[in-house]
């Protein structure tokens, strides 16, 4: 009788999780970074896209990296319809057939878009350029260029870095003099590689790492580092906060994050019209007036105040920048991220 | 009372008897068994599956054998020091085509790229045209890139043909599984994990060291303190629980920082001119563990303290003895389980700690947990991931029969 009646309770708790676990047809959901960055595409996109269509939208977030894709390749979920990627999970979700290879006659002329934000799975969402940030309040010198961070006698004082062999290496080479077309040119061979190594071993004493993006701005304005490399948006999100901070556009590291569906989703449709409904110019142009990232329309830069506009990852400021999109990029990283994601940890613990 | 005994009945009733009481004891023990069931099915689900697919992702290697299937069989009896012959360059086109057309081609190429840097590349920029490549292979794969020329990507292909591997488990160790099976030492400017096991376990013994030293006198304050003091003493411990781990990793920086309260005291109290380096060092991280990890090292200690009646001491000094000796032969020795329980938790907890050494410590304060978190949720190099784990893991069974030892003996003591 008892033992029946644990058996019951058993079966009964089982058919609970079994039920929970069924597959109720979800709403349409976005995942993307969190925070404020998200509240604001929540503000423009989200909100807007889910009143116009009448429909209900779900948010999560992405952690980053591949660990939450390879748990949905395993178990086959797809608890997400659209994500905001970063290039290395583009890639390895086009190539792996996690993400839907874009039909561009369902979202638009690609000419309208900025170059690094057409590829063959992801739309750009927002371009991102990192960047070397300085307080003039900290140092009696103001530094010039990328050069000047390197140079400590000019200089004196910590800097801060991201913790991040992916695009501080290239920083490196670049303020040591490598032009911005032949950075993996050099970096691919092993002289190279140790020439970038041991540009940042000059002020490695100097050296203060940042993990979040918000640190670099912080240290900033509390004085604990002279100068930092940084998201623009960051910067100038202090500045909104009444910091005079100031930026260096030579040769900027631009990150342009892409907007991706799965393969497999229900709402394959509604993901289509959402990147759509993204791409209207008037909309990117008030999120960026909200939240300093550049943005794919080339046309939403009509609409961006001007004073928006001098602090933003467009026109004249990336003419010299480095784009990790870019196909040799790419390349280096996939092929080369293990063995040096190695040797940095040991240089940087050295 | 009845005074007869269950052998005194006739032998057909004594059988009954007994399969009755059989009966009975196996009800009381499937009762018993349905109670601690949960529990068992907790710790099976959330301790032992873990562990288990930890230890089993370390050594698992499937990718090369099930996604290059037809290339591995062929390679079975290439000799390794020539060139392969035509039927094992088909039998890659062949697998390439295949892998290319179902996505496996792409895992099976970050897999073999751990081993060599850029076959990456070579496995995706010759599996997109193998389509179209017609025999012979031998001579089209090579044009398409020489690297097909070269006897390292042929031999590592042969030396992952089973689907088990201690390529993860040596890495761990600074060591690199050669193709021929011999092991070698990797490049001195690449050899990260033994110093950074070294490092937390020497991090976690100076914070378990400070916490003894700052933890002992606090509790043996608070178990000798009147009830009612002792009350709000307790409350103070705990309360930094009441606050997440990330929240008080982040006041430490506010605190620490070079503009921070301590800064600024000291600096307007005169004693020091130019700020003290307190964060992204090892110091902070020091400061910042202490504080988050001293409950765990107060609270065992309070409890067996507590226990000691205070007359213990007193009859030891009523007998002659010092309050040194009085303490350190009567009072010590009976807090040494509290003491041995703490330091296990304290050292334990802090061997696995990561965000705290990433907010608040500098390059050469990262511990192995942000490692393993980084192969873990960044790359999803579960393998390397679940080698480390496996690395912790053992040092602490390792240390773990040292630590029944002292306390053992501690409690025995006591006994």
């Amino acid at each position: 009788m008892t033992i029946n009646k644990y058996l019951t309770a058993a079966a009964v708790s089982l058919g609970i999780v079994a039920m929970a676990g069924a597959a109720v047809a979800r709403d349409f959901t976005i995942a993307s970074w969190g925070g404020g960055y998200q509240d604001s595409q929540r503000k423009n996109f989200f909100k807007p896209f889910g009143d116009s269509k009448g429909i209900k939208i779900l948010e999560d977030t992405y952690l980053g990296g591949w660990a939450q894709f390879k748990a949905m390749q395993e178990t086959g979920n797809r608890p997400w319809d659209v994500v905001q990627v970063e290039t290395s999970e583009l890639i390895r979700g086009c190539e792996e057939g996690l993400f839907v290879k874009l039909d561009w006659s369902r979202i638009g002329d690609k000419s309208m878009f900025i170059e690094p934000a057409v590829t063959e799975c992801g739309l750009g969402v927002a371009v991102v350029s990192q960047l070397v940030g300085y307080n003039p309040k900290n140092t009696k010198v103001e530094p010039t260029s990328n050069a000047d961070f390197f140079d400590l006698k000019k200089i004196p004082g910590k800097r801060g870095l991201r913790s991040d062999p992916k695009g501080t290496l290239e920083f490196a080479l670049m303020a040591d003099g490598v032009d911005v077309k032949d950075v993996y040119k050099v970096m691919n061979t092993k002289a190279g590689l140790d020439r970038a190594f041991a540009k940042l071993d000059s002020i490695k004493s100097s050296i203060q790492w940042w993990e979040a993006g918000a640190q670099a701005p912080e240290w900033l304005v509390s004085g604990d580092v002279v100068m930092s490399t940084a998201y623009n948006g960051r910067i100038s999100k202090a500045n909104k906060d009444g910091h005079g901070l100031k930026m260096i556009w030579q040769n900027n590291i631009l990150y342009v994050d892409k907007w991706v569906i799965f393969k497999g989703s229900e709402h394959v449709d509604t993901a289509y019209e959402y990147l759509k409904f993204f791409t209207d110019p008037k909309r990117e142009a008030a999120f960026t007036n909200d939240y300093t990232y550049g943005q794919p329309n080339k046309a939403a830069l009509k609409y961006i105040k001007p004073e928006v506009a001098a602090a933003l990852p467009a026109g004249a400021n990336i003419a010299d920048a480095m784009d990790t999109g870019r196909a040799d990029s790419v390349e280096f990283w996939l092929d080369n991220s293990d063995e040096i994601f190695q040797r940095w940890t040991a240089w940087k613990a050295k | 009372m009845t005074s007869q005994p269950i052998d005194a009945g006739p032998a057909p009733d004594r059988n009954i008897l007994k399969a009755n009481l059989r009966r009975a004891e196996r009800r009381r023990k499937m009762r018993a068994y349905g109670l601690i069931a949960p529990l068992f099915l907790f710790l099976l689900a959330f301790f032992l599956v873990p562990i288990g697919s930890v230890l089993y992702f370390s050594v698992s290697n499937p990718e090369v054998v099930t996604m290059l299937p037809r290339v591995t069989a062929a390679l079975r009896d290439w000799d390794t020091r020539s060139l392969p012959g035509e039927a094992v360059f088909a039998a890659l086109a062949e697998d390439m085509k295949q892998g290319y057309a179902d996505t496996t081609l792409p895992k099976v190429s970050l897999r073999l790229n751990y081993e060599v840097s850029g076959f990456r590349s070579l496995l995706m920029r010759t599996g997109r045209k193998a389509k179209h490549m017609k025999a012979p292979f031998k001579a089209a794969m090579i044009a398409r890139d020489k690297r097909w020329a070269e006897l390292t990507y042929w031999r590592t292909i042969k030396a992952n043909d089973s689907r088990y591997t201690l390529h993860y488990l040596l890495q761990a160790l600074d060591l690199d599984l050669q193709w021929d099976g011999s092991v070698r030492r990797v490049a001195p400017d690449h050899q990260i994990y033994l110093s950074n096991l070294r490092r937390t376990l020497w991090i976690a013994l100076v914070v378990t060291i400070i916490c003894i030293l700052l933890g002992y006198p606090v509790a043996c304050i608070i178990a000798t303190a009147p009830p009612r003091v002792a009350k709000y003493l307790i409350l103070l411990v705990l309360l930094p629980f009441w606050t997440s781990l990330l929240v008080r990793t982040a006041a430490w920086v506010i605190v620490l920082q070079k503009s921070g309260i301590v800064n600024d005291a000291l600096i307007g109290l005169g004693l020091i001119e130019v700020p003290l380096a307190l964060i992204f060092n090892r110091t902070g991280v020091y400061i910042s563990m202490v504080h988050i990890l001293l409950p765990f090292m107060i609270l065992p200690l309070y409890s067996v303290m507590k226990g000691i009646p205070g007359d213990h001491v007193r009859a030891a000094a009523s007998l002659g003895a010092t309050p040194r000796s009085a303490f350190l032969s009567v009072y010590f020795p009976q807090t040494v389980p509290g003491l041995a329980a703490g330091c296990l938790l304290v050292f334990v907890i802090s061997l696995g700690f990561y965000i705290t050494p990433m907010l608040i410590g500098g390059g050469s304060d990262q511990m192995l947990a942000y490692l393993i978190a980084e192969f873990a949720t960044n790359t999803a190099n579960w393998g390397l991931a679940g080698a480390l784990a496996m690395l912790l893991l053992v040092c602490i069974a390792v240390l773990y029969p040292f630590y029944q030892r002292f306390a053992g003996a501690g409690g025995m003591k006591l006994g």
